[in-house]
């Protein structure tokens, strides 16, 4: 299986819930092409939740990357809910744990936007 | 770890074509001849990982999907070894060059993780020049850990 991306809508923020594989090729220019288009319409609070991914890549990474910049570059907010192991695993590896707003529960996750 | 007690020594290679098909495929071979070779859960995920970045790198960036090039992949499990071998027909690189993917300035960088990644997940990494053209990297796990 690719990536499988589907919308729903918490208040003002709109969840991502993110299945599959991450990787070079479908699975990661379905994310990049999608958290364009969300920018694009102008929204500002998106929480990408990535429990049910179940393999990413370098090049998977470098899309959380991208949107969080895009996304940031735009006035919005980027954060991620439900990281697997080897999701958390590869973020910390790359020293990019931190750099995310990282939550375990969706509640906390939507109350953390500005 | 799990112990592999009827270890038998294996040794497959392939020739594959330049495209993320290939990718697919690479990645699988060398995880079934981890998993016979007895690496637990975690190592099968490192070793995966490494295999799939280092073909990548192979077919998008040595080889730039030509269709006239092939990657020559080999796959080794011998006594405390298992070893992979990914050659492509590029053009080569100098890997002293790559950026460090963990300083502050190329953090926030959508690429350059993978050799970083590889060299994370195995226990030795070698990257060489090939004659005439092209780049061999050799990928080594230990199958008991040191």
């Amino acid at each position: 299986m690719s990536v499988k991306l589907s919308t729903r809508q918490v208040g003002d923020v709109t969840v991502v819930d993110v299945a599959g594989r991450i990787t070079l090729g479908e699975g990661s220019s379905a994310l990049r092409d999608l958290l364009r288009d969300m920018v694009g319409k102008g929204q500002k609070k998106i929480l990408l939740n990535l429990g049910e991914v179940s393999y990413i890549d370098s090049s998977g990474i470098g899309e959380l990357v991208s949107g969080f910049t895009t996304v940031t570059n735009s006035g919005g907010e980027l954060k991620l809910l439900n990281l697997n192991k080897r999701v958390k695993d590869l973020l910390q590896i790359t020293k990019l744990y931190t750099v995310f707003d990282v939550h375990e529960d969706e509640a906390s996750a939507v109350r953390a936007f500005a | 770890m799990r112990e592999n007690k009827h270890h038998v020594p294996e040794s497959v290679e392939r020739l594959l074509d330049s495209t993320l098909d290939s990718v697919e495929s690479a990645e699988e071979l060398a995880l079934s001849v981890a998993q016979r070779a007895g690496f637990d859960d975690d190592d099968l995920m490192k070793i995966g990982m490494a295999v799939r970045e280092s073909m990548v790198n192979a077919v998008v960036h040595g080889n730039r999907y030509s269709e006239h090039k092939k990657v020559r992949l080999s796959v080794t499990h011998s006594g405390e070894r298992y070893t992979i071998k990914i050659a492509d027909e590029g053009e080569g690189f100098d890997c002293s060059a790559l950026p460090d993917p963990l300083a502050p300035e190329n953090l926030m960088r959508t690429s350059g993780r993978g050799i970083f990644l590889i060299r994370s997940f195995m226990d030795e990494f070698q990257i060489e020049r090939r004659d005439p053209t092209g780049t061999e990297v050799t990928l080594v796990k230990y199958v008991v850990s040191k």
